[in-house]
């Protein structure tokens, strides 16, 4: 058990005790380290001036490095790890590193005031030894707003800077391990506590769940990417947080020839490879889920456990079929996903239980799957509708179809009707009409101010049109469907 | 030639934003026994408070000072140029999220903890939150209408082949600078105070504040050495958290900061404009316009701040590119129980561009023709076809060449061919494209705002210290104020530091606003530094034995005849011979004047032109869109500084884009902002860049008026590309419709919007039927955009 939390502050240990838990990195950069370089733009993770690197060992000998919003990550998460700011790049000598160089020869700075966490962002790349092409550097940037540039020369800059990656030698490399490895030893718990309030961060699920059953009210601490607004938007107190990123069994992700098991700790960074690999319509929507700085940090096991009828990723497993594993200190149980949201930000998570994996099924080679997010802007904006659709065919019939949408009810939901209208129906315009109407009736949207009730049913039925149009059953359908679409078209 | 004059230096400040190291308020250390204010906002949009119980704030951990109107030593007004804008409301609150209270406390935490226990009762009164609401009614307004009329519109019209009559409503857009507002004030001896302000206007910032202290303007200083982005957000608003700092700091007689976070910033403080456009407009065959009437209610909030000059100028950029012979302009000044609309970028005249654009468009569709002919055929000629409905002449248009040289090089006539061809066999997926014109008139048209100061100071190391008045939020002005210095001097750049904008320095000085923030301090600091150099001329003249003419200013040498010296020796012999070395130097820009009376004159110096060619594709299935392409060539003059006018082009673009398409504001039924955040506030992001971007300024450019090494200003103009984007929307959106029957679209054109138009469309009969204004509104239009031929 250990109070204190260590990590490297650029070239420096830290050991800090007595901290507040719910503080965050940033406030901890900006008034006790007098780093002001690091910037609050927003305080909610949505426009990266405050973009930090995370330096960690990656469990292969090396060093995993993860930009990261400052301002809702709060202190403990900083144990083991390296934290670096922008102050951290310049070299022994004060020049300007090679992304802050380009920065400058671009003209990519205007007020300045975004600036350092671009450079962030891009060192972040740089040090990963990364030289993405155009759409990986802008994903990478994607939770990096500018109001004053246009974005244009950052682009340019980036491409200069990382056209030569200097990665950081495999000396560095290992010195660097070594001082992480001598912070932490991968076995002490952590217990902090400062102004009043404790944070936890057991090892092991056992502890995990020992903890949960001594400890009721603790609240589950994941990635902190929805959390974190609580005490930064909405001022809430957090008394106790029992933190799931240091449980090893909650950290894996295995592959069987079945299915992919996603542990519930497991970051989106950190799950992407694998859960792109499943099916080609998999990637393109993690890759919208939040900003790069979100999915280093948010897990997929918090985006369901917080309910939300808003969260990307529930159309997609309910389409799927995943189960999932919920932990307690009695053993394990599985809920398939289809049970798991009960009402509007409830689940059927017990009390002292814990999600703890997510088991995905291997899309049959058949299986036909479309996942669609529809937003006002195209990146880092949370879902008006998400919908994933799941349909295998034989002959021209639909044989099973499952669909599920995101922000048309108060969870997110199987649209049971529309699949029984589609079950056995021919996979064509006449077909699917009967589902589409289904969509309509199932469903009663809200309004707010991401989407009227009327459009987001009205997407929510093209959406399945749009998906049969991506996916005919056969040049015929593709015809008809095509000479079909056309005559409601062209009014 | 010159190492300075038209040179892309970088940003003065670039190694220190890429570094970290620029200073911005926040960073600033703290001084001793610093408090930190919150403020208590209203939750009502219009009530009468009946009673406001503070005292579970005063008595909260932490707390210092709690004030409220009653505790303002002065005047509890921060109108601009009008009152009507309290510090704090008093005993009605006219929107949710008015400033109600303000408590100083020993952090930021416990201030807003210590806000959250007051205790207000209010009785509501009727509110009115929408636009046509406040259109309806004739009491509604923050300032008396306005009319600008030329010819006989009217019997133009109904005498014209052809007649359109429409309506489009235009949202408003938040400002999002980066760094939110922000105030620090340090108070001192004898009733002084020194406020370090993210303000756009400093000398404002002083003058208000010492009303609202009650002490003579000599008292207040107040600095500014950046802003995290301006775009017009901190020209007015910025005086909220300085003078409720510099209140408590007099107060408490310790220095007070007051930082609003993102979703304060976004509740309590203005926006642009939002407005409705009712036009009616007769024309040709050929789509030459004969007569055009326009109504343009500008959507003010709940008072007058710069509503004035911003609705002027709405009615002043209507014509944009064209000769309208009859016309008839007619704006009205809405007042709503909403936050006080407030100066962004392009202050109403985006909006006026907006106006005239889709009609433009709309004529096109009727005659179907390509929009781009009929604007064209509409560009102003020569006289008398060169006059704006305000009586100024258009001398320096160059929109026909500019347009001809950017369809040429974006292959614009192939491009339109490709874009039919595509839509021929894409049923779902369309794709449009525009080329919008734009002229943007520069001056501010509050004329006395025309004059700047500044202050430039020679040390004897030659090294050079420049003030003056204008603000730097990231537009590159030091630098090209800094680069006008050094070519007076025959210096290099690194030879003079800008140093921050102070009112102790230059006093009375005008925003930095309208664009013309290089015009007017480049042309004080170039007087400024001539002074100097007359003075050291004849110094290096007795020296070298030439006449003060002959002595050349040159690479950092001062030349005469066969003899030359270091700057430096010659400010040391200056000093030596006890010649001054610091001038002042000043500048009203010349020919402009404007009768209010008549609304005719000549407000602007002169204009610049730029275009923007934006294809876009859309998802007839969510009425999602991309761009896919956008060309923009942009008139700059000569440019000072390529580099940094490239920057202002392409980020004025992209805000014009986002205004026009993600961002839009949200207020929900009871009045309230529901999008204050970037979570729910979607301004352009990377990914939403065109992924072909070309942009290029003008090289014919050069202004025939005098400023600034025939230069022109570049702030403003390039926002109002956007609405190259949004047309290029809206013609994709018509391109779902085989008839080509009218279709409104209004702005912000979300994905919602878009596919609404499109089902409209595809519904046929009525067009816009859904999104019509109710008959007999004060306007009197008719409920829809059909023909009424």
């Amino acid at each position: 058990m250990r109070a204190t939390i260590r990590f490297l502050l650029g070239a420096h240990a830290r050991e800090l005790p007595d901290v507040d838990p719910t503080r965050t990195v940033l406030q901890y950069l900006r008034e006790d380290e007098a780093l002001c370089g690091t910037k609050e733009g927003c305080a909610e993770g949505d426009c990266g001036a405050c973009t930090v690197t995370l330096a960690e060992r990656d469990g292969r000998g090396g060093i995993r490095y993860r930009a990261v919003n400052s301002c809702i990550m709060f202190m403990p998460a900083l144990d083991g790890r390296q934290l670096l700011a922008v102050e951290h790049l310049a070299d022994d000598c004060g020049g300007l590193h090679p992304v802050q160089q380009a920065m400058v020869d671009h003209h990519a700075s205007q007020c300045g005031f975004c600036t350092p966490g671009f450079v962030m962002s891009l060192a972040t790349l740089y040090m990963a030894g990364d030289n993405p092409g155009r759409d990986d550097t802008a994903d990478a940037l994607a939770g990096n707003l500018c109001r004053c540039t246009g974005y244009r020369p950052i682009l340019d800059a980036a491409r200069a800077a990382l056209a030569q990656p200097a990665r950081s030698g495999d000396e560095a490399t290992i010195s660097l391990r070594a001082r992480l490895d001598a912070l932490d030893t991968d076995s002490e718990t952590l217990a902090v506590e400062g102004a009043g309030r404790r944070y936890v961060a057991p090892r092991s699920l056992a502890e995990l769940t020992a903890i949960l059953t001594r400890e009721p009210s603790a609240l589950i601490l994941g990635g902190g990417t929805d959390i974190g607004l609580w005490v930064t938007k909405q001022h809430r107190d957090l008394p106790l947080t029992v933190a799931t990123e240091r449980v090893a069994e909650l950290r894996q992700v295995t592959d069987t020839d079945t299915h992919v098991t996603i542990g519930g700790a497991v970051t989106y960074a950190d799950a992407t490879a694998r859960l792109a690999a499943l099916h080609p319509a998999i990637g393109p929507l993690i890759r919208r889920i939040g900003s790069r700085q979100i999915r280093e940090r948010g897990t997929i096991g918090g985006n369901l456990a917080n309910a939300s009828p808003i969260g990307d990723m529930p159309p997609l497993l309910l389409a799927l079929d995943a189960v999932l594993i919920l932990a307690s200190a009695d053993g394990l149980r599985r809920v398939p996903v289809t049970e798991f949201f009960r009402s509007y930000r409830t689940t059927a998570l017990g009390p002292g239980e814990v999600l703890a994996a997510i088991e995905i099924p291997r899309p049959a080679a058949e299986l036909r799957l479309g996942v669609y997010k529809v937003s006002k802007r195209f990146d880092q904006d949370i879902s008006g509708v998400c919908a994933a659709f799941a349909v295998t065919l034989a002959e021209g019939r639909v044989q099973s179809a499952r669909i599920a949408f995101g922000g048309i009810a108060a969870t997110p939901a199987r649209a049971h009707a529309a699949e029984a209208a589609l079950n056995g129906a021919p996979w064509s315009a006449e077909g699917l009409r009967a589902a589409m109407d289904a969509i309509d009736d199932g469903f009663t949207p809200i309004s707010d101010m991401r989407a009227s009730a009327g459009y987001r049913k009205l997407v929510a039925r093209n959406l399945l049109l749009k998906f049969h149009l991506e996916n005919p059953a056969d040049l015929a359908d593709a015809i008809a469907l095509r000479l079909d679409l056309a005559e409601g078209m062209r009014a | 030639m010159s190492s300075n004059i038209g040179v892309s230096h970088p940003h003065d400040s670039a190694p220190l934003h890429a570094s970290g190291t620029a200073i911005y308020i926040d960073d600033m250390p703290e001084p001793r026994a610093l408090l930190h204010a919150y403020i208590g906002l209203s939750t009502e949009a219009h009530a009468r408070i009946v009673a406001r119980d503070l005292s579970a704030v005063r008595t909260a951990p932490g707390v210092v000072a709690v004030i409220a109107a009653e505790d303002v030593p002065g005047v509890n007004d921060i109108g601009p140029s009008l009152p009507g804008d309290p510090i704090f409301a008093d005993d009605v609150t006219e929107y949710h999220g008015q400033a109600l209270f303000a408590v100083a406390a020993t952090t930021r935490e416990a201030a807003r903890a210590a806000a959250a226990l007051a205790v207000i009762a209010y009785e509501p009164l009727p509110a009115i939150l929408t636009l046509d609401e406040a259109l309806a009614r004739e009491d509604a307004r923050v300032l008396p209408s306005r009319l600008i009329k030329r010819g006989e519109p009217e019997t133009a019209i109904a005498r014209a082949p052809h007649r359109l009559r429409g309506t489009l409503r235009i949202g408003g857009q938040d400002h999002f600078y980066l760094e939110g507002q922000i105030a620090v004030s340090q108070p001192g001896e004898q009733g002084d105070m020194l406020i370090f302000s993210s303000t756009q206007n400093p000398s404002e910032i002083q003058h208000l504040v010492a009303r609202a202290l009650a002490v003579p303007d000599h008292n207040v200083v107040c600095e500014t050495r950046r802003m995290g982005g301006g775009f017009g957000g901190k020209e007015s608003q910025a005086a909220i958290p300085a003078a409720i700092s510099a209140i408590l700091a007099a107060l408490t007689k310790r220095p007070v900061k007051l930082r609003l976070d993102r979703d304060d910033d976004m509740v309590l403080t203005g926006k642009r404009h939002p407005f409705r456009i009712d036009y009616d407009v007769g024309f040709d065959g050929s789509g030459r316009i004969e007569g055009i009437d326009f109504v343009l209610a500008g959507d003010c909030g709940f008072s007058p701040d710069l509503s004035g000059g911003i609705n002027d100028r709405a009615m002043m950029h209507v014509d944009n590119c064209y000769f309208l012979e009859n016309i008839s302009i007619l704006s009205h000044r809405c007042k709503t129980n909403t936050v006080s609309n407030t100066a962004f970028r392009g202050f109403g005249g985006p909006q006026g561009i907006m106006a005239i654009e889709y009609v433009m468009d709309e004529i096109a569709r009727h005659r179907r023709r390509d929009p781009l002919e009929i604007r064209r055929l509409n560009f102003y000629g020569d006289g008398p076809r060169n006059v704006t409905p305000y009586g100024m002449a258009v001398e320096d248009n160059v929109i026909g060449e500019l347009v001809e040289e950017l369809a040429r090089s974006a292959d614009y006539a192939e491009r339109l061919q490709e874009v039919a061809a595509f839509n021929e066999r894409s049923d779902w997926i369309k794709r449009g494209l525009a080329l919008v014109p734009v002229k943007f008139g520069i001056s501010f048209t509050a004329i006395h705002l025309n004059q700047a100061g500044a202050l430039v100071q020679l040390y004897t190391d030659g090294s050079v210290l420049l003030n003056h008045g204008g603000t730097e939020m990231g537009q590159g002005l030091f630098i090209k104020v800094a680069q006008v210095v050094a070519e007076e001097f025959g210096i290099p750049v690194e030879r003079v530091r800008v140093s921050a904008t102070n009112t102790s320095k230059v006093p009375n000085t005008s925003p930095t606003a309208a664009s013309a923030g290089t015009d007017l301090n480049a042309k004080a600091a170039q007087a400024a530094a001539h002074a100097i150099k007359q003075r050291l001329a004849h110094v290096a003249a007795g020296e070298f034995g030439v006449p003060p003419t002959a002595v050349i200013f040159a690479n950092g040498e001062v030349i005469g005849g066969r003899r030359r010296m270091r700057l430096a020796e010659l400010a040391k012999l200056a000093r030596m011979q006890r010649v001054s070395m610091s001038s002042t130097g000043f500048y009203a820009t010349p020919k402009i004047q404007f009768d209010p009376v008549s609304q005719t004159g000549r407000p602007f110096y002169y204009f610049a032109y730029g275009a923007a060619l934006a294809e876009v594709e859309v998802d007839g299935l969510t009425g999602e869109y991309r761009q896919r392409r956008v060309d923009i060539l942009h008139d700059c003059g000569k440019s000072l500084n390529p580099a940094i006018d490239l920057g202002q082009i392409e980020g004025g673009f992209v805000q014009g884009a986002g205004w026009l398409t993600t961002e839009e504001l949200w207020w929900d039924a009871s009045g309230q902002l529901r999008t204050h955040a970037p979570s729910t506030y979607k301004i352009p992001a990377i990914g939403d860049l065109p992924p072909i971007f070309n942009t290029r300024i003008y090289q014919s450019g050069r202004n025939r008026e005098n400023a600034i090494f025939r230069s022109k200003a570049v702030g403003e103009p390039p926002l109002n590309l956007g609405i190259a984007v949004f047309l290029a929307i809206k013609d994709a959106v018509m391109a779902f419709a085989a008839s080509r029957r009218p279709c409104s679209l209004d702005a912000p054109a979300t994905p919602e919007r878009v596919l609404m138009a499109i089902e409209r469309l595809r519904a046929g009969g009525a067009a816009s039927s859904d999104e019509v204004p109710v008959p007999g509104t004060a306007a009197g239009r008719p409920p829809d955009a059909e023909a009424a031929e």
